[in-house]
C-alpha cells in the first residue's frame, strides 16, 4: 500500500510538472466548454443548451484524459525506456499500472469539477440532478475508456506517431458522439458510425444521471457497450502490451 | 573452499527470427569483482546483460544471478540488483533529487538520497531538472539511481559510450569507488582501455561467442607481442611476432646478403587496441 501511495505521489508530480500534458489533459476540456458555451443558446434536443454542452463535454474530457492522455503517456514513458527501467526496480508492475490509472482518475475528478463549476458560474447551468447518479457513471466511463487508452498505447509504435494517433481517433470520435452539441441533424451514415462508439453510449448515460437523475441500472445497455470496450482495449493490451521501446 | 558466484552462465543460448545473437557462452561472475563484457557493436553483449538482468528469456542453458533465475526473479530479487541500461531516460520534468527520490521509495532498504548523489558527483545538480542535465550527468544520474537501492550486483551497460576523455576519467573513478564498496559489477564495454582500466577480468565476446577469458594482462600476454612492418617491391609486409629479435635477425640477414634496403621498416609493440581488434578479427584474417 505504501508503495502504491509512493508511486502515485510520483505520478501526479510528473503529470503537474509537465506543462504541456497538463494542458493538453487537463485544461483543455473545459476551454473548449467555455468556448462553446459562449455561443451556444436555447434548448439542444429539450435541454437548456448549456446543461447539454456540459454534458458532451463530461464526455469528452472522459476520453480526453483516460484514453488520449493515458495512451499518449504510456508510449511516450515506454519510448523513452521509462518504463523498461522500472521494470528492473522492485516496484510490482500491477502496483505500477494501478497507480497510473488512479493518478488518472484524479485528475479526471479535478477536471470534472472544474468544468462544472465553470458552468455553474459564468453560464448559469443547472447543477447535476444527482451527484449519486453521475459520480458512478463517469467512473465506470474513465475505467472503460482507460482500457481503451492502454489498449490504443499497446498499438502505436512510436512516440512521434502518439499524439497524431490519438487525435485521430479522439476528436472525430467526439464529434461524431455528440459532445459539442446534438447528433440529431447528422446525416444516416454518421450516425450509423456513431451508434457504435463508446463515447455515444458514455454521453447518454451521463445525460441521463446529469438531467434526470437516472443511474447505471436504468441503462443496462449502454454500460453493456461500455464495458465492453473497456474489455477490448484491455484484450489487445494483455496481448500486445509492452514494457521496451518498440523502435530501434 | 569454493565461493559461491555471484553470476553464473552456461552454455547460453538466444536467438532473434533464427538469428543466434548469443550462441553458447559460458563464465562466472566472483562476489566483489568486476567483471567486463568486451566486444564490438552487435556481438551479444547487451543480449546477454539483458538475460542477466531479467528483460527477456533465453533458448537454452543455464543462468544464475544471485542464486536466481533472473526470468523469474521477483520483487525481492531485483531489491539486491541495479541496473544502469544502454539506453534509457528519467522523468525530465523531476529534479535530480526528486528522481533518486522516486527510484529510493521502491527499494525496502535505501540508501540516503543525498549521499547517493554526492557519490556520482551531482551535489551542484541536486535540485536541477532532468532536462537541463548534459548527457554525462545524466549518465552518472541513471548509476545513482542505479545504487540509491543498495544493490550487490550492478549491471553496467556500455556506461560511458558517448563521453569524452575526461567525463570517461571521471566515470571510471566512479566505478572504482564502486568496487571499493564492495560492489559485484557487471560491466559491458566496446572500448578496450575501460575494460583494462576497470575490469578485474574480461571476457571478449565476438558473434554471439565468448572468445577469450581472462585478467586483462592475461590477454595481452596471450598475444604476439611485437608488429614488424617493412615494405617489399611496394608492398606492405606486416609481421607479428613473439620473438622479435630472431624474426629481424632473419630479415636483416636476408637484407643484408642480398644488398637490399628494408624500406620503411618499423618495429612497435602491440598496443592493447591491436590484440582486441586481433581477436575479434581472428576468424575473419
Amino acid at each position: 500500500m505504501t508503495i502504491f501511495v509512493h508511486e502515485l505521489r510520483n505520478q501526479q508530480r510528473v503529470f503537474w510538472r509537465n506543462k504541456e500534458s497538463a494542458v493538453f489533459i487537463f485544461v483543455f476540456p473545459p476551454m473548449l466548454f467555455l468556448l462553446l458555451g459562449a455561443v451556444y443558446d436555447g434548448d439542444i434536443d429539450g435541454v437548456p443548451a448549456v446543461d447539454r454542452l456540459l454534458v458532451g463535454i463530461l464526455g469528452y474530457g472522459c476520453a480526453n484524459t483516460a484514453l488520449a492522455g493515458l495512451a499518449i503517456t504510456l508510449v511516450l514513458r515506454r519510448e523513452a525506456g521509462i518504463l523498461k527501467r522500472l521494470r528492473a526496480t522492485p516496484l510490482p508492475p500491477a502496483t505500477y499500472i494501478a497507480a497510473v490509472l488512479a493518478s488518472t482518475l484524479l485528475v479526471f475528478a479535478l477536471q470534472m469539477a472544474a468544468t462544472v463549476a465553470l458552468g455553474l458560474v459564468l453560464y448559469d447551468a443547472n447543477a447535476p440532478e444527482s451527484w449519486a447518479a453521475l459520480v458512478p457513471v463517469l467512473l465506470l466511463g474513465a475505467i472503460a475508456f482507460a482500457g481503451l487508452g492502454v489498449g490504443l498505447a499497446s498499438l502505436i509504435r512510436s512516440a512521434e506517431g502518439a499524439s497524431a494517433v490519438v487525435n485521430l481517433v479522439v476528436l472525430p470520435m467526439a464529434f461524431l458522439s455528440g459532445s459539442f452539441g446534438s447528433t440529431g441533424g447528422y446525416p444516416a451514415f454518421l450516425q450509423a458510425i456513431s451508434d457504435v462508439l463508446p463515447l455515444t453510449y458514455l454521453i447518454d448515460l451521463v445525460e441521463a444521471a446529469y438531467i434526470r437523475g437516472e443511474t447505471l441500472v436504468d441503462d443496462p445497455r449502454a454500460v453493456a457497450v461500455l464495458v465492453g470496450w473497456g474489455l477490448a482495449g484491455l484484450l489487445v493490451a494483455t496481448k500486445r502490451f509492452g514494457w521496451e521501446p518498440r523502435e530501434r | 573452499m569454493s565461493v559461491q558466484p555471484a553470476i553464473r552462465v552456461r552454455g547460453l543460448v538466444k536467438s532473434y527470427g533464427g538469428v543466434e545473437a548469443v550462441r553458447g557462452i559460458d563464465f562466472d561472475v566472483l562476489p566483489g569483482e568486476v567483471f567486463g563484457l568486451l566486444g564490438p557493436n552487435g556481438a551479444g553483449k547487451t543480449t546477454t546483460v539483458e538475460i542477466l538482468e531479467g528483460y527477456r528469456p533465453r533458448d537454452a542453458g543455464e543462468v544464475s544471478v544471485l542464486g536466481v533465475d533472473p526470468w523469474r526473479g521477483s520483487s525481492e530479487h531485483r531489491e539486491r540488483i541495479g541496473v544502469v541500461l544502454q539506453h534509457s531516460e528519467l522523468p525530465a520534468t523531476l529534479s535530480v533529487r526528486e528522481v533518486h527520490r522516486m527510484f529510493a521509495g521502491y527499494y525496502r532498504a535505501p540508501r540516503a538520497v543525498d549521499e547517493v548523489i554526492e557519490l556520482v558527483g551531482l551535489e551542484d545538480k541536486a535540485d536541477a531538472r532532468v532536462k537541463t542535465l548534459s548527457g554525462g550527468q545524466k549518465r552518472r544520474l541513471d548509476l545513482g539511481v542505479a545504487l540509491v537501492g543498495d544493490p550487490e550486483l550492478v549491471f553496467l551497460d556500455e556506461p560511458t559510450t558517448g563521453f569524452d576523455p575526461s567525463a570517461r576519467r571521471t566515470a571510471w573513478d566512479l566505478v572504482r569507488s564502486l568496487r571499493s564498496l564492495g560492489k559485484t559489477i557487471l560491466l559491458t564495454t566496446h572500448y578496450l582501455d575501460e575494460a583494462q582500466q576497470l575490469a578485474d577480468r574480461v571476457a571478449v565476446i565476438r558473434a554471439g561467442e565468448l572468445i577469450r577469458i581472462g585478467t586483462p594482462r592475461e590477454l595481452i600476454a596471450d598475444a604476439p607481442q611485437v608488429e614488424i612492418r617493412y615494405r617489399e617491391d611496394g608492398r606492405e609486409v606486416v609481421l607479428s611476432t613473439d620473438e622479435p629479435t630472431r624474426v629481424l635477425a632473419e630479415l636483416t640477414g636476408r637484407a643484408l646478403a642480398a644488398g637490399r634496403e628494408l624500406e620503411g621498416l618499423e618495429v612497435r609493440r602491440a598496443t592493447l587496441e591491436d590484440v582486441y581488434l586481433g581477436l575479434v578479427d581472428e576468424e575473419r584474417g
